[in-house]
C-alpha cells in the first residue's frame, strides 16, 4: 500500500514495515539537497513529530513521521549521495523504515491519486 | 515537511506590494522562481537550480539581475567626497577618476548602517557614483541627503538597470558588447556608449570571481540582459547562487554579517579604513573604531569549517571545547565548489585564531569545526599592476 501525507511524505507499507520519503513534489521545491539528517535505528517516533532533516544548498527542512512507530533501517547511502533523494526520490532516496503501531491507520492517508489532486491545487 | 516554500533568500520582506525590476519579464519568460526579497520579487534559482547556477558561474560566466540595489549620482563643488566622507571612514577624496571603492556608511556609536561601492566615473569630476544595497537604500539616500544638506546632491537611478557580469568567461563576453571594458582592472569604472545609451561599467562584483557590474538605463538594458544570455557561455543566475557564490568568497551579506551592531573592525573590514581617515578620525564612531584598531576589537568575524557534512545555519551558536558560548553564525550553508558546509560568524576575539578549534549546535547536538582562512576559495579578481 502506497500513501502520502499532506507534507510531501510517500509512505509504502509491506508487511508491518512502511519505507516512508518525500515526494518528488517536494524534492522540486527544495531544490538540490546537500544534506540528509536521520534518526537512530530504534528511535521511536510519534506521529507528526520530526524524524528526518533534509538540506538544500539555502534551507533546512524538517521531515515529520506520518505515523507513530520504531524505525527499524535508515537509509545509510544518503549521508554519502545526498543527491540520490533529487534523482530518485520515490525509490532509491527513501529515508527510513518503520516498524509501525498501526499499519491499518495508514489507509486513512491520501492515495496517490488524491495526492495528484491535491498537489495540482497547490499550483 | 516544512520549509518547502522558505526558500527565500532572506526576510527582508517590506509590507505591501512587491517591487519589479525591469528584467522581471525576462525571468518570468526564463521560468525563474520568483520569491520576495527586499521589497522586491526577484529569481531566487532558474531551473537548472542553485548548485548547477553557482558551478557554471564558477567556470564560465553568469548573469545576475541586481536592479534592486539602489543606484545614486552624488554631485557636488568641487568633490562631494568632502561631504560624503562624513558618513564612510573610506579615502573618498583620494579616489582616482576612474576608480571605485568598497565603503560603509557608519552611525555614530562605529556600527555599519550599510556597505556600498563609490565610484569617481573618469572625465566627470565632482560627481560620484553610488551603489547601496536594495534592502538599505531608502534609509541611505535619506542620510545622505540630510547630513548633504545644500552640499551635494543626491540623485536616484531608478530608471537603471544594473547588472552583474560574473566568472572566469565575463571579460570574453563583455568585450563582444563593450570591447575597451576588458582594459579596467578590478576596481576601475568608465562609462561607455551603446548605441544611444550610455553604461557605466565597474569591474567588480560579489562572488569572488572576476567580473563586472554594468549599469545602463532600462531601454537599453532590457535588449542588453537577452544580448547576455544568447551568449554561450553566459546563464541566468538567482540569488540562491549569488548567496553561495559571496559566502565562499568570504563577503558579507549586509542585515547577517555586518549590521548596526558591528564595527568595521570587527567585521575584519579594517582595510576599507584610508591611512587619512584613520589620523584625522573624522567619521561616525570614530572613538570606538580608533580604539578597537589599537586594541583590537572583542569579537572577529571568521571563517568556519564544520567536520561533517551538516551545514550551520544563521543564528546557530559557536561554543568553544569546554561548551562556553563564544559566539554564533552569521552567514552558513554548503559550498558547492567546496561540495562541503561552510560558515562565517563571529567569536570572542580570543577564539579567532586560524585552526582554533570550535563547535556548532546544531539541532542540539556539537557539531565539531574549525575556524579556517577566508576567502574560502581564491578570489580571482583581475588586479592592475
Amino acid at each position: 500500500m502506497l500513501r502520502f501525507t499532506k507534507d510531501h511524505e510517500w509512505i509504502s507499507l509491506q508487511g508491518k514495515v512502511a519505507t516512508v520519503g518525500i515526494t518528488d513534489y517536494a524534492q522540486t521545491q527544495l531544490g538540490d539537497v546537500v544534506y540528509v539528517e536521520l534518526p537512530e535505528v530504534g528511535a521511536r517516533i510519534e506521529a507528526g513529530a520530526q524524524f528526518a532533516v533534509v538540506e538544500s544548498v539555502k534551507a533546512a527542512s524538517e521531515v515529520y513521521a506520518p505515523l507513530s512507530g520504531t524505525v527499524k533501517e535508515i537509509n545509510h547511502a544518503l549521508s554519502d549521495s545526498p543527491a540520490t533523494v533529487n534523482e530518485s526520490p520515490e525509490s532509491g532516496g527513501w529515508f527510513a523504515k518503520f516498524e509501525l503501531d498501526d499499519p491499518a491507520a495508514l489507509s486513512k492517508l491520501m492515495d496517490e491519486a488524491a495526492y495528484k489532486a491535491y498537489v495540482a491545487e497547490l499550483g | 515537511m516544512t520549509g518547502i516554500d522558505d526558500l527565500s533568500v532572506t526576510s527582508n520582506q517590506d509590507l505591501g506590494p512587491l517591487q519589479q525590476t525591469p528584467l522581471h519579464a525576462a525571468h518570468v519568460a526564463a521560468n525563474g522562481k520568483l520569491v520576495a526579497f527586499a521589497g522586491y520579487e526577484m529569481p531566487v534559482q532558474y531551473p537548472t537550480g542553485v548548485l548547477a547556477e553557482h558551478l557554471h558561474t564558477r567556470s564560465s560566466a553568469g548573469a545576475f539581475d541586481v536592479s534592486h540595489m539602489g543606484q545614486a549620482f552624488i554631485d557636488g563643488h568641487p568633490d562631494p567626497a568632502d561631504v560624503l566622507e562624513q558618513l564612510v571612514p573610506g579615502d573618498i577624496k583620494g579616489l582616482a577618476p576612474g576608480h571605485s571603492r568598497y565603503t560603509m556608511l557608519l552611525n555614530e556609536l562605529g556600527g555599519v548602517v550599510d556597505d556600498l561601492i563609490v565610484s569617481r566615473l573618469p572625465r566627470v569630476p565632482g560627481r560620484l557614483f553610488v551603489v547601496v544595497n536594495a534592502s538599505r537604500k531608502a534609509n541611505d539616500f535619506a542620510l545622505m541627503r540630510s547630513r548633504f544638506g545644500g552640499r551635494a546632491a543626491l540623485t536616484e537611478l531608478n530608471d537603471r538597470v544594473l547588472i552583474a557580469l560574473q566568472g572566469p568567461k565575463a571579460a570574453t563576453v563583455l568585450s563582444r558588447m563593450i570591447p575597451d571594458a576588458v582594459q579596467l582592472s578590478f576596481m576601475q569604472c568608465a562609462l561607455y556608449r551603446i548605441g544611444r545609451f550610455d553604461a557605466i561599467v565597474t569591474r567588480s562584483g560579489y562572488t569572488g570571481e572576476d567580473g563586472f557590474e554594468i549599469s545602463m538605463p532600462q531601454a537599453a538594458g532590457v535588449p542588453f540582459w537577452q544580448r547576455l544570455l544568447g551568449e554561450a557561455e553566459v546563464k541566468p543566475i538567482g540569488l540562491g547562487a549569488r548567496d553561495s557564490l559571496r559566502l565562499e568568497a568570504g563577503l558579507c551579506l549586509y542585515g547577517h554579517d555586518v549590521d548596526e551592531t558591528t564595527s568595521p573592525i570587527e567585521a575584519g573590514l579594517s582595510w576599507t579604513i584610508g591611512k587619512r581617515r584613520r589620523a584625522s578620525g573624522d567619521f561616525p564612531g570614530a572613538e570606538r573604531i580608533l580604539e578597537e584598531l589599537v586594541q583590537g576589537p572583542a569579537r572577529k568575524r571568521v571563517g568556519l569549517r564544520p567536520d561533517g557534512r551538516a551545514p550551520a545555519r544563521e543564528g546557530t551558536i559557536i561554543v568553544d571545547e569546554t561548551g562556553k558560548t563564544i559566539g554564533s553564525v552569521t552567514s552558513g550553508g554548503f559550498a558547492p565548489s567546496l561540495d562541503a558546509p561552510i560558515a562565517m560568524g563571529y567569536v570572542e576575539a580570543a577564539y579567532a585564531e586560524i585552526g582554533t578549534k570550535l563547535g556548532l549546535v546544531i539541532r542540539g547536538k556539537v557539531n565539531p569545526a574549525r575556524v579556517v582562512a577566508m576567502p574560502f576559495i581564491p578570489h580571482q579578481y583581475k588586479r592592475s599592476h
